[in-house]
C-alpha cells in the first residue's frame, strides 16, 4: 500500500489533500455559514455617505467629471455611487499591491487594541469586498483596518500622489497616475481608492488616534 | 505528431528524453529568475528611497512585487521543475511521456500563461476605468478586475486561471501514464511525482476559485492560507524532493541510506504538510482550536523533515568531500542545510508566543527567502550545471564562473535572510512598545540597504552563470578550463 501507485495516488494524493481541506477550510466555512455575506451597497454607512459626498465638494471638477454628482438629496444614488466607489477602490487597492505592504487586522496581541482600536471580528470581513478577504502578508505601512476617518481626503490626495511630502520617512511609492497631474485632481480610480480607505473602519463607533497616544507624547524623541 | 512504438520499453536514453525540451525549459527558467530578480531589486530600491523609477505606472514596485513573486513560482520554479521531469522521469520509469507533441504544446502554452499573468498584473490595474472593462465587469457580473486577484501566489488573473488548470491537467497526463506504464516496485522519486500532480492541480483549483467566487472573509482566509501553504508544501517541496532523491544517488554512485526512513518522509510530508495551512493566519478571527491544530501539525512537519535530512546525510557519510569536488552535490546540500533550518524556524516561528512578534515583519520575508532562494534554487542550479553540459554536448566554458556563481548565491541568501530575520524582531518590538510607526522605518533603513547589497550579490551570481551558459553554448572554451581535464569528477 505504501509504495504502491494506488496508494499514493488515492491516500496521499486525493485522501489527504481532501482531509486538510474539510479540517482547515470547510470547518471554519461551515461554521460562518449563518453570517450572511453583505453585499457593497449594504455595507455603505452614513460615515462613509459624508466622507464622499465630502469628496465632491473637495474636488468638485473631478468628482462631477468621473463619477458623476447626483443630486444633493438623492440619498439612493449617493449610496449606489458610494459602493460602485468601493468596489473600484478594492480593485485599485488590489491592483496596485497595497494589500502587499498593509494589512487589514487588528490582533489581540502585541499592543495593537491601544494603538489602532478593536480587535478584529470575523462579523467586519463578511462582505463581497473582503472576497478574498485582505488579511494583508506584511506591514511596511501601518494596518488600515481602522484608518477610515483618521485623516482627511485631502491628505490622502497629496499622500497618494507623493507621500514624501506629508510623510518624509515613508518608502511608499508614488501613485500619480491615480491623478490628473495634480493632488487636486484625483482622476476616477483615485477618487475610489481614497473612498475605500475612508470606509475602512467607518462601520466601527470609535477607535483611537494612536498619534495622541499619552506613552507617544511622554517619550521624547 | 511522433506516434512511434517506442513506447514501448527501451534502454536508449536518448530515444527516451527529449534534449531539447529540457534544454528550452531550462532556458525559460532563467529568463524568467532573471525578470523575477529585477522585480526584486525594484522593490528592495524602493524601500530605501533609491529607486529612479518612482512614480512611473507600469514599472510601478507594488505591481512588479507581485510579477517577483508569480515569476519566481510560475515562471523559473515550475519551468526548472518541467525541464527536470522531462529529464528524470523518462528514465526511471523506461517510457517516454505520452505524446512528444503534447510536450511542445505544454511548453508554449506554460509560457504564455506566466507571460499573460505579468501582463495581466502589469497592465490590468491601468485599464480598469477603460469603457470595455467596466462595460464587460457590469454585463457578466464580474467583481474582478483584468489585473491581479488579492491573494498571495493566487494573482494570476482571473481570466487565465482556467488555461492555467488545464495545463496542469495535462502536464499530470503527460507525465502519469510512463508512471502507469513502469513495472512496480516505484522508485522514491515517483512517489514524490506522482503525489505532486494530483496535489498541485487540485491545490490551484482550490485557491484560484474558492476565495474569489465562493467565500469570503475569513472563511476565505482559512482557504488562502492553506492554498499558500499547500502551493509551497504540495506542488515545489515534492517535486524538490522527488528530484533529490533521484540525483544525489547518481552523484554520490550508491544508494539512499535506508529506504524505511524514505517511506516515513513521504507520508509524513504528505500527512501533517496540508494540515498547516491555517498557521499563515494565526490570531485572526479564524476559530482558535483551528489554529491551535496547525501549530501542532507544523511542529510535526519538523520531525518528518529531520528523519528526511538523517536520511540524506546519512547517504552522504563516508563520502563527504563531494561537497567539496563536486559542484552539484555541493548545491544540493547546501540547499538541504537551508532546508532544515528553514523548518527549524518554522517550527519556531509558527508558535503563538513568536507570533506576537515576528507576524507581519520582514521576519516572514526573510524566511521565505531561504526557502525559494536558498532551498529549491539552490537544488535547480545544482541540476542545471550538472545537465546542461549533458544537454550540449560540451564541458562548462569557465568552471570558476559556476564557482562564483555558487558563492555569490548562498552568501547572497544567507546574509539576506539574517538580515531580514533580525530586521523583523526589531521591527516586532517597536510595533509592540507602541514607538511612532516612523521609527519601524528609520530602524530598518540598515537592514534595507544590507539587503539591496544582498539581492545585488545573488544577481551577480546568476548573472555570471548567464554569461558563463552563453559562453558555453557558443561552444567557447576558456583557457583555464583546458588546463583542468578532471572536471569529469567536479561536475558529478
Amino acid at each position: 500500500m505504501f509504495e504502491s501507485k494506488a496508494g499514493i495516488l488515492f491516500i496521499a494524493g486525493i485522501g489527504f489533500f481532501a482531509l486538510a481541506f474539510v479540517s482547515n477550510a470547510l470547518v471554519p466555512v461551515l461554521m460562518y455559514r449563518d453570517l450572511p455575506e453583505q453585499t457593497a451597497e449594504e455595507v455603505v454607512n452614513p460615515k462613509l455617505l459624508y466622507q464622499v459626498k465630502e469628496l465632491s465638494w473637495r474636488f468638485p471638477v473631478a468628482f462631477e467629471e468621473h463619477v458623476g454628482a447626483p443630486d444633493e438629496d438623492d440619498d439612493a444614488a449617493w449610496k449606489e455611487t458610494a459602493a460602485s466607489l468601493l468596489r473600484l477602490g478594492r480593485q485599485v487597492y488590489i491592483g496596485e499591491g497595497c494589500w502587499h505592504c498593509h494589512s487589514q487586522f487588528v490582533r489581540p496581541v502585541s499592543n495593537e487594541s491601544k494603538r489602532w482600536g478593536p480587535v478584529s471580528k470575523t462579523e467586519e470581513y463578511e462582505n463581497e469586498l473582503q472576497r478574498p478577504v485582505m488579511f494583508g502578508t506584511r506591514r511596511v505601512g501601518p494596518d488600515l483596518s481602522r484608518e477610515g476617518g483618521r485623516r482627511s481626503s485631502d491628505w490622502h490626495a497629496v499622500h497618494f500622489f507623493n507621500p514624501e511630502w506629508v510623510s518624509p520617512d515613508s518608502p511608499m511609492p508614488r501613485y500619480t497616475w491615480l491623478f490628473d497631474g495634480s493632488p487636486q485632481r484625483p482622476n476616477k480610480r483615485g477618487l475610489a481608492l481614497i473612498a475605500y480607505i475612508q470606509w475602512l473602519g467607518s462601520w466601527l463607533d470609535s477607535y483611537p488616534y494612536y498619534e495622541e497616544l499619552d506613552v507617544l507624547r511622554e517619550q521624547d524623541f | 505528431m511522433i506516434t512511434n512504438e517506442t513506447t514501448s520499453t527501451t534502454t536508449d536514453p536518448s530515444e527516451l528524453v527529449d534534449e531539447r525540451l529540457v534544454r528550452w525549459y531550462f532556458l525559460a527558467a532563467c529568463t524568467f529568475l532573471g525578470v523575477s530578480m529585477l522585480g526584486g531589486l525594484l522593490m528592495a530600491f524602493q524601500l530605501v528611497h533609491w529607486n529612479p523609477l518612482n512614480g512611473i505606472e507600469l514599472l510601478a514596485p507594488g505591481r512588479w512585487r507581485m510579477v517577483h513573486t508569480n515569476a519566481v513560482a510560475y515562471g523559473f520554479l515550475a519551468n526548472a521543475f518541467l525541464g527536470a521531469l522531462h529529464w528524470a522521469v523518462p528514465r526511471l520509469t523506461l517510457h517516454q511521456v505520452a505524446s512528444r507533441a503534447l510536450s511542445y504544446f505544454i511548453f508554449f502554452a506554460w509560457q504564455a500563461i506566466v507571460l499573460l499573468t505579468a501582463a495581466g498584473i502589469i497592465f490590468g490595474p491601468s485599464l480598469q476605468t477603460s469603457q470595455w472593462v467596466a462595460a464587460a465587469a457590469s454585463k457578466y457580473h464580474l467583481a474582478m478586475s483584468l489585473g491581479a486577484q488579492g491573494l498571495e501566489w493566487g494573482e494570476t488573473p482571473f481570466w487565465i486561471d482556467p488555461v492555467a488548470l488545464l495545463g496542469l491537467a495535462l502536464v499530470a497526463y503527460n507525465f502519469m501514464v510512463p508512471i502507469a506504464r513502469a513495472k512496480p516496485p516505484l522508485y522514491v522519486t515517483m512517489w514524490y511525482f506522482m503525489a505532486a500532480f494530483v496535489w498541485t492541480f487540485l491545490t490551484y483549483a482550490m485557491g484560484n476559485l474558492m476565495p474569489e467566487y465562493h467565500v469570503a472573509g475569513t472563511s476565505a482566509g482559512a482557504v488562502g492560507g492553506l492554498f499558500i501553504h499547500d502551493l509551497v508544501g504540495l506542488f515545489v517541496t515534492p517535486l524538490g524532493w522527488g528530484l533529490m532523491y533521484y540525483f544525489v544517488p547518481i552523484m554520490l554512485k550508491k544508494p539512499i541510506w535506508s529506504h524505511g526512513l524514505s517511506l516515513v518522509g513521504f507520508w509524513g510530508l504528505a500527512f501533517f504538510y496540508p494540515l498547516n495551512g491555517i498557521h499563515h493566519f494565526l490570531y485572526t478571527p479564524i476559530p482558535m482550536f483551528l489554529q491551535y491544530g496547525a501549530v501542532i501539525a507544523t511542529v510535526a512537519v519538523e520531525l518528518v523533515v529531520t528523519t528526511v535530512i538523517v536520511n540524506f546525510f546519512g547517504t552522504l557519510w563516508g563520502n563527504g568531500r563531494a561537497v567539496v569536488t563536486n559542484l552539484p552535490v555541493r548545491w544540493f546540500y547546501t540547499g538541504m542545510i537551508f532546508y532544515f533550518l528553514t523548518c527549524l524556524q518554522c517550527a519556531m516561528q509558527v508558535t503563538l508566543t513568536f507570533q506576537k512578534l515576528i507576524h507581519f515583519t520582514d521576519w516572514v520575508v526573510g524566511h521565505a527567502h531561504l526557502v525559494m532562494f536558498g532551498v529549491f534554487s539552490m537544488w535547480l542550479f545544482g541540476i542545471m550545471t550538472y545537465l546542461f553540459p549533458r544537454l550540449l554536448g560540451r564541458n562548462w566554458y569557465s568552471h570558476a564562473l559556476l564557482e562564483w556563481h555558487y558563492w555569490l548565491s548562498a552568501l547572497g541568501v544567507l546574509v539576506m535572510a539574517t538580515d531580514l530575520i533580525l530586521a523583523g524582531l526589531f521591527q516586532g518590538y517597536f510595533w509592540a512598545s507602541l514607538q511612532p510607526w516612523d521609527v519601524s522605518l528609520v530602524g530598518s533603513y540598515p537592514f534595507w540597504v544590507t539587503r539591496v547589497f544582498a539581492g545585488l550579490a545573488m544577481f551577480l551570481g546568476f548573472l555570471c552563470f548567464v554569461y558563463n551558459l552563453w559562453m558555453t553554448y557558443r561552444g567557447v572554451r576558456s583557457p583555464a578550463a583546458e588546463a583542468t581535464p578532471a572536471s569529469a569528477t567536479w561536475l558529478g
